[in-house]
This record gives C-alpha cells, structure tokens and sequence, in this order.
C-alpha cells in the first residue's frame, strides 16, 4: 500500500520532494473531485452530528441569528418514542415496512429478471430482438413519471387498472361497476406486529414490479451468454433434461453474478423515495412512509433540522447494519460450493 | 461447483445424433407458440402503462378524466397548453425545460471531469491512503441524498455573494447532484481504466510525455466508452433530480426544473390538474431520455460491463 515509504530502505536516501512525488501527484488528480464531495457530503455529514444534538430549526436559519442550543440526546429519544410532529409516525412499524418492501422486492425482481432472460435465451425463439427492446422501455422512463403514472392509474373511478377489472371481468360476469381505492383504503391488508401491509403497497409492489425486472434481466441475460455452450452439451450427453441443465449449470453460473446485483437492489430499492412520495404519498396513515420520505418531510415541510439530523444518523446505522450483513451473506453462500 | 458429469442419467435416454442439427436450434411450434403467448402477455404488461399515458395526453375533451384507452377525435391541444404554460406560474415549458438541460449538462460535465481525474489516479497510481480514500468515497454509495440534504441546505445558504445564494440556486443543485453521482462514476471509471494496458502510457512516458500529457492524449481518447456512460447517467441524473432542486429552489418558480413542476401539477399538495395536461407533460418529459437511452444502449451496457464488478 504504502510503497512509497517502504522503498528506499537500501539506497540512498532521496529528497522528501522526491519520495512524495507520486503521491502528490496522485492527489492533484483527486483533488477536485474531492473538493466538492468535502463540501457537498462529508462536511454536512460531520455538521450534521453536531446538529443531532442541538435545537436547530427554521429560525437559526436567519443569518445572525443565535446559534441553537445544545440538548443532548433528546432528538435520538423522540424519535425512538415516536414523539415527533409527522402524523402517524411509528419508528418500529416505518422500519419494518421499509425492510419489508426492499425485501420483498428484491426477491420478486430477482426471479423475475431470471425467469424472463431464460424465456428469451431459449434457442430457436422467434423476434427475440423485438422483445428484448420492449421489455428495455420501463429502464429507459424516468422514476418519477413512473410514480405519477402509476398513481393516476390506480385512481379509484377512472384509474386504468380499475377500468381495465370492469371492461374484463367485470363484463364478464356483469359485475357493478368495481371502484376500490388501492392507495387509500383505510384497512390494512395484513398486521402482523410491527409489519402493516395496506392495499397501497401492493399497488406500490406493483408498479415497482414494473419498474424493476427488466434491469435484472439485462444483467442476467449478460451473465446467461457468458456460460460456455460445452457445458450444455456435455449435460445434454449425459443425458441430463431442460430442468436438469438449469439446475446444474445455468442456475450456479448465474448467481456470481446476481448476487452484488440483487444487493445494489436491496440498497436502491430500501431508499426508493419516488413511488412512496408520489403514488401513496405515504399513505394511509403512514403505512406506505419509508425512512427516506420521513427524513424528506422532516427537512422540507416541518423544518425540523435538528429532528432530521438525529433520525439521518439512524439512517446510516441502518444502512451500515444492512450492508455488513448482505457482505456477510454474498460471502457465505459464494464460499457455498465454490 | 457441482459438473454437469454429476447429473444422474435419466431413465428415457434420448439418441444423441437428434439432438443437435447445425447451429440453431429447432423449436417444436407448440412451444414456440407457448413461448411467443408468453412474451406477448409480458410485453403488453410493460407497454400498457405506457400506451394508457399517450391516449390520455391525446385527449381533445378537456375534462378532468378520461374514462376510455384511446379518445375519440384525438389531438395536440394538451401539448399545446403545456407548451405554453404548463403549471400556474407564468412559465413556459422551455424555460422548465431550458433549467432541467442546464442541470443535467452542468452534473454530466462535472461527473464525467471530476470523476475521470480521481479514476485515472485510483487506477495508476500508488500513493498513501489510496485504499482510505478508495472506501471513504465507495460509503458515500450507500447513504441516500435525503440523509444529508438539511445541513447540505443550511450550509450552502451560507455561501452568498450579494443576492446570490448558492444553496437556492441551480448551480447549488447541480454541485449536489454532482456529488451524489461521483462515487460511483469513479469506481465504474476506474474499473474501465483498469482493462486499458499499461504499455502505452509507458510507450508515451519514454517519448518524454508528462503524467498529465500521457492521461490527456493517451488514457482519455480510450476510455471514451466509459465517459460516455458516466456522462448519459449524469444527464439523467440532472435533467430528472427532484428531491435536491426541490428543497434548494422551490421558492423561486423562475429556476424551476420540469421535475419540481411536475410536483406542482400532480404532487401531494396539487391542486386538480387535468389529466392530459399531466400526460401530456410527462410524455414531454421522459422523450428526451428515452430517446437518448435507446440510442446509446449498446454504449450503456458494455460502459457498464467491461471493467465493472466482476463475478
């Protein structure tokens, strides 16, 4: 690592300006960069501790303003107490939906993205290119128009998907007009504890569905043509079935690699603002918030500042929590059978 | 690895000699249709959403809803009103428009120049705390932008000159963005730079070429997949941010971008809003982006693929 020190044990001793050239130079080409992530995030970050124990709010924004005062960890013990001002917050129940949905996502993308690569990897299928540039199109849209479409869509009276159950089997078995309000209805679907799934999430699930197989099918597609066709060939000669190919050489060559993939997925999709904010709006009564909507609505509508810092530092915990333990588990299940 | 050898034969054993004919495959035509239904059932779950928000933004009615795919004696009329005024206030479309190209070219040429340098020194050379600085800039990956964006706003409303704040402006927003977007435009650059060979910088540095030189006239003319790549995803990036350039410059609707409008129009607060005036909107705003990504996808997937992770 540190090469340049170690080096000149045996000649003769060079000039600091000489030993440290590299370095410096190594350093001038990251210095820009570094510059605006000092000022834009690891500064903010170290402010932002600061803030966590203060009473920062809107009117220490004024410029001459006093500075605000120290509080300890009061901020930490109101949120753990679900003491804040955003209705219905609930630290436990947010943080278990919010596990809940990038879970449960992940898995439905995963195998989805597999399952439609290997429909389009069967040999001998007809307009292969036409369907691989279809099912690109969600890749290729805006998140945030996704969310307002699918919001629109999902609208009670004259939403596409309650409009499309009407003209199917709603005339088919000339049924009353069908007008549920997927993102509103008040009862949850299933309360488990902690974990409230109401019909908004799966009107969330399934937009989000949309949304995310396809790119897990381009990487599976990329990892499926790198499988040496030998392979297949020697399985077949063994006279080992489609099922049994699958099982004992797409499968194991597949997951090195959709394992990173599926936890960059965890990630993203655990801090997907977009659909929550603009398809539920969190809603009903919270129970489609995610952590990174609360720690928005703390900072842009209630401008609690010093709250928003206090409950961003959880955040990071999480996070890291989450990351140690998916590195764990990539590293269990590839030393599995390697 | 389990081998394929260890599969247990099967009990009907097929004769090897009608297995394979020449390259391709034949597919029995059950199949084939079963698969081509199976497709076709996929294909139209991904353009339904797409095909509805087209009929709806064609709607002539002008009525707050529409109740049918296509409407009848469909027309421009919608794109017409949002061309010209879009949201409430008295600003155009292209302005919106004008605001987003200015964010998305300023994070694109900033990620693609900032990132580059930090790469090409990640990738070539050997120097104290490389690996600190290497994982300090990977954790930057996992924290959202949410996580930071109230000490982000407080701290760049202190750097003011005259009337100008920076952390209500487009170029604050953009410097935001910018750094949301550099850890991973440098460690995907870097993975790039890494398959480039070494013997030809080598080759310049005999000829007398400075570091600098070799990286300019050598590294970069190479690496032109990858910064193409870094540069689309920080246009996207830019020209569809929301949550930054809404907490930095909502309060000033002559800045605004086409993604803090389209709040205004259909966000949580909104007041009503006819639907193809929504629709017509964001069909306008997603063109551009669809139209690049389909052009460069080729580009993204090998940008993406060549030195990324590994597995």
């Amino acid at each position: 690592m540190t090469a340049v020190a170690a080096s000149p044990a045996v000649a003769p001793r060079r000039s600091w300006r000489q030993r440290t050239e590299t370095t410096r130079t190594a350093y001038l080409f990251l210095l820009p960069a570094l510059l605006v992530m000092a000022i834009i995030t690891f500064y903010p970050l170290v402010f932002q501790i600061w803030m966590a124990f203060t009473d920062f709010q809107l009117k220490n924004l004024r410029p001459g303003s006093p500075g605000p005062n120290i509080v300890g960890l009061q901020n930490f013990t109101r949120i753990l107490d679900s003491n804040i001002v955003i209705p219905n917050f609930d630290f436990l129940r947010i943080l278990t939906f919010n596990l809940f949905w990038a879970f449960s996502n992940v898995i439905i993308h995963v195998v989805l993205g597999v399952a439609i690569a290997l429909v389009l990897n069967v040999d001998g299928l007809k307009f292969k290119r036409i369907w691989r540039a279809v099912y690109i199109l969600p890749i290729a849209i805006p998140p945030i128009i996704v969310a307002t479409v699918w919001r629109n869509m999902f609208d009670p009276q004259y939403g596409a998907v309650n409009q499309a159950i009407n003209g199917t089997i709603g005339v088919l078995f000339k049924l009353p007009p069908f007008q549920l309000d997927w993102l509103n209805e008040p009862n949850p679907i299933l309360a488990v504890g902690p974990l409230v799934l109401p019909l908004a999430y799966f009107a969330l699930l399934a937009a989000n569905i949309w949304l995310g197989w396809p790119l897990n099918s381009v990487v599976a597609t990329g990892a499926l043509q790198s499988i040496p066709k030998d392979l297949y060939e020697a399985a077949e000669m063994d006279g080992a079935g489609y099922w049994d190919r699958l099982k004992t050489v797409t499968l194991p060559f597949l997951r090195p690699a959709m394992l990173p993939f599926a936890i960059y997925g965890f990630v993203v999709t655990f801090n997907l603002f977009t659909l929550s904010y603009f398809m539920s709006g969190g809603g009903p009564f919270g129970q489609t918030e995610l952590l990174v909507t609360i720690g928005y609505r703390l900072v842009q509508e209630q401008h609690l500042y010093a709250v928003a810092a206090a409950f961003a530092i959880f955040q990071f915990f999480i996070l890291l929590a989450i990351t140690l333990a998916t590195n764990k588990l990539a590293r269990a299940t590839a030393s599995f059978d390697a | 690895m389990t081998t394929p050898a260890a599969v247990a034969p099967r009990i009907e054993i097929k004769p090897i000699a009608q297995a394979r004919t020449g390259g391709g495959r034949r597919l029995k035509t059950r199949n084939q249709i079963v698969l081509q239904l199976m497709c076709l059932a996929i294909g139209s779950t991904v353009l339904f959403p797409i095909v509805w928000i087209v009929g709806m933004s064609l709607d002539p009615r002008n009525i707050s809803r529409p109740d049918s795919l296509i409407p009848p004696g469909a027309n421009f009329d919608a794109y017409a009103r949002v061309l010209q005024r879009p949201t409430l206030n008295p600003v155009s479309f292209f302005q919106l428009a004008l605001n987003s190209l200015t964010l998305a070219v300023v994070i694109s040429a900033l990620s693609v120049g900032l990132g580059v340098l930090a790469a090409y020194s990640f990738s070539r050379m050997k120097f104290r705390f490389r690996e600190f600085m290497m994982l300090l800039i990977l954790a930057v990956l996992m924290l959202p932008a949410v996580a930071t964006v109230g000490a982000l706003y407080i701290n760049l409303n202190r750097i003011a000159i005259g009337d100008f704040r920076l952390g209500g402006s487009l170029l604050g927003v953009a410097l935001a963005v910018t750094s949301t977007q550099l850890p991973f435009a440098i460690w995907n650059m870097k993975g790039y730079l890494d398959t480039i060979p070494k013997e030809l910088e080598e080759a310049a540095v005999v000829d007398g070429a400075g570091k600098f030189q070799t990286f300019l006239h050598v590294v970069l003319p190479l690496a032109t997949p990858v910064l193409a790549v870094t540069a689309l995803f920080g246009f996207i990036a830019g020209w569809t941010e929301f949550l930054l350039a809404q907490v930095f410059i909502v309060g000033d609707p002559s800045q605004w971008t086409l993604a803090v409008a389209l709040n205004a129009l259909v966000g949580q607060y909104a007041g009503s809003t006819p639907w193809s005036t929504f629709a017509a909107f964001a069909v306008l705003f997603a063109l551009p982006v669809m139209v690049v990504y389909l052009l460069l996808q080729r580009w993204i997937v090998s940008g993406l693929t060549v030195g990324g992770v590994k597995g």
